[in-house]
């Protein structure tokens, strides 16, 4: 068999504490070509990965950074239990969610670590096909990636990118696999069956997002106690995080978890009568108030408890000069729109609870002094869909009448606030129609 | 299916995982239902319609007693969208 080169190249370089995936950022040009990234982290360790990497991800903790916050060594193992053929490794890099930009910049600044963790990800599972998807802009730059390792011969499959249309469902699992099998970027009805066992081409596959793949490659170089020597035990490791609403431009930063949000966004206590609050997670995720934000560190149970997740990321600050309910109400039709109109409850669901919260928003007096039932038509809606992008919804709007629960009735009693016509926070692209 | 459950006094959350059952249970394709509305007239123990005319499927289990009107319903969906599954759950 031969030896890969990066085989050859001097193993592992010296363990960073903190920042990791980001570390890069230091070094002069801000983006690391396959001679830096080599530098920098040293050889692939592709045969080591194959005897002791599954083991490492257990130990290391790493759950997904796509969402769904699920742990990547188990669903390893699910793929590979699925021997009869070969798997396919699929890179998510599709980020449909309009408030993230922490995969696209991952992408463009630290390609390798992304195509590492796809290698290994292969290596591991004893994949013969690699795909990368990722939205159309960024095909070119992960091609002439793909095209450098080629040529250092470091990998074992050839890597291939896909574009992903710029959708807000494209990224979600089964829409990812339908569009590899040439069907359009839609989710299916999976049911009890598994694209870890029959996704791509029929084949086991394991669909993961760029950014738990570059925590792999930092894990199959430093190990799994290395990777949990920052954060805390039940929310190990560190991750990436798109902020908005806090400085001038949005940011993307690697932070450790544990860390506590007022350090994170540099509160005061004087902050919470600027801020409304934040929405953290993303639109599957939810609102938080300032009060609660203060005390609050970045932790997915700390996120839970506050009924919402860390999801991918998103850490939206919105200030007092924008209407939260006009905000949700923007988000909440946006989302309606993106949905692919394969599912009735969706469809019908998505669109009354659009139709409600932009009445409580725009034009409470058609509410005659009653709240909308938005919170029993959640509950028609959820569980109901063939993917979670309804219930997403549905967690995002119930955070909103919890946490603006008194503005929501200032709204109805009152009518609108000043701000519902004041600047919007969250981008809801309306250049993106239906998924195709 | 996971069972939450809140222990009083001890303001801790237990999550305990019931040993698997075996269970027969009826599933709808939501993509594939247009709403005809069959199945909730022979099985109205099981399937309700909701506002907008699309079924509300309970998860409890399908006892032997229903069997055969559930293995009709399923047979009688113009989408072929019912199904029942059946296994560990
Ligand atoms: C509506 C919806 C949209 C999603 N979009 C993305 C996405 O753009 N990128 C992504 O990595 N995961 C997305 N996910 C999560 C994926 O289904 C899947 O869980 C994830 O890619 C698995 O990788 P991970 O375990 O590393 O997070 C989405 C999920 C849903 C329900
Ligand atoms: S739940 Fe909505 S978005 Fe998901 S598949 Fe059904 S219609 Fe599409």
């Amino acid at each position: 068999m031969r030896t890969p080169l990066a085989e050859i190249t001097p193993p592992t370089r010296e363990a960073p504490t903190f920042p990791r995936l980001l570390s890069g950022l230091s070094s002069p040009d801000n983006s690391f070509g396959l001679h830096d990234h080599l530098e920098q982290w040293g050889a692939l360790p592709l045969r080591r990965a194959r005897a002791t990497l599954l083991d490492e991800l257990d130990s290391a903790g790493l759950r997904g950074h796509g969402g769904a916050r699920f742990p990547v060594g188990t669903k390893w193992r699910a793929v590979s239990e699925g021997r009869a053929r070969r798997a396919v490794v699929v890179a998510n890099g599709a980020e449909g969610e309009p408030a993230s930009l922490k995969d696209a910049f991952l992408l463009t600044k630290f390609p390798h670590l992304v195509l590492d963790g796809a290698s290994l990800g292969a290596a591991v599972l004893n994949a013969n096909r690699i795909v990368v998807y990722v939205p159309d802009r960024l095909t070119d730059v992960i091609g002439r990636a793909i095209h450098a390792r080629r040529r250092a011969d470091l990998d074992p499959v050839e890597i291939e990118v896909v574009g992903a249309p710029e959708a807000f469902l494209s990224g979600q699992e089964s829409a990812v696999v339908r569009a590899l099998n040439n069907g359009p970027a839609l989710p299916t009805f999976v049911g009890i069956q598994s694209i870890r066992t029959r996704g791509v081409g029929g084949r086991p596959t394991l669909v993961q997002n760029v950014e738990s793949l570059a925590q792999v490659a930092m894990i199959s170089r430093f190990g799994g106690q290395w990777f949990r020597s920052v954060g805390t035990d039940d929310s190990p490791g560190t991750m990436l995080l798109t902020i908005t609403g806090r400085w001038t431009e949005p940011q993307v930063v690697e932070a450790p978890h544990g860390v506590a949000f007022r350090d994170l966004l540099q509160l005061t206590a004087q902050d919470a009568d600027r801020y409304w609050g934040i929405l953290l997670g993303g639109y599957g995720g939810g609102w938080v108030s300032m009060t609660d934000i203060l005390e609050c560190r970045l932790t997915e149970e700390a996120a839970r408890q506050l009924g919402s997740s860390l999801g991918a990321g998103v850490v939206a600050v919105l200030p007092r000069t924008c209407c939260p309910l006009a905000e949700t109400a923007r988000v909440v039709r946006y989302m309606e729109r993106q949905g692919a109109g394969q599912c009735g409850p969706c469809v019908h669901g998505l669109a009354d609870l659009a139709a409600h919260m932009e009445a409580l928003a725009f034009d409470p007096a058609a509410l005659r002094g009653h709240l909308p039932p938005i919170e029993e038509l959640c509950g028609l809606i959820e569980g109901r869909g063939a993917c979670r992008h309804p219930d997403g919804v549905t967690r995002f709007v119930r955070s909103a009448l919890v946490v603006f629960h008194n503005e929501a009735l200032q709204h109805v009693r009152r009518g609108p606030c000043g701000a519902v016509n004041g600047p919007a926070l969250l981008p809801c692209p309306a250049h993106q129609g239906r998924p195709r | 299916m996971m069972a939450t459950r809140r222990v009083s006094g001890l303001g801790a959350q237990v999550t305990s995982l019931p040993a698997p059952k075996w269970r027969v249970t009826l599933v709808v394709d939501p993509t594939m239902c247009d709403g005809h509305g069959v199945c909730a007239e022979l099985l109205p123990e099981r399937v309700k319609m909701d506002q907008w005319g699309f079924p509300i499927i309970s998860d409890e289990e399908i006892p032997t007693a229903l069997a055969d009107h559930a293995r009709r319903a399923v047979a009688s969906c113009p989408r072929l969208a019912l199904h029942l599954v059946e296994g560990l759950q």
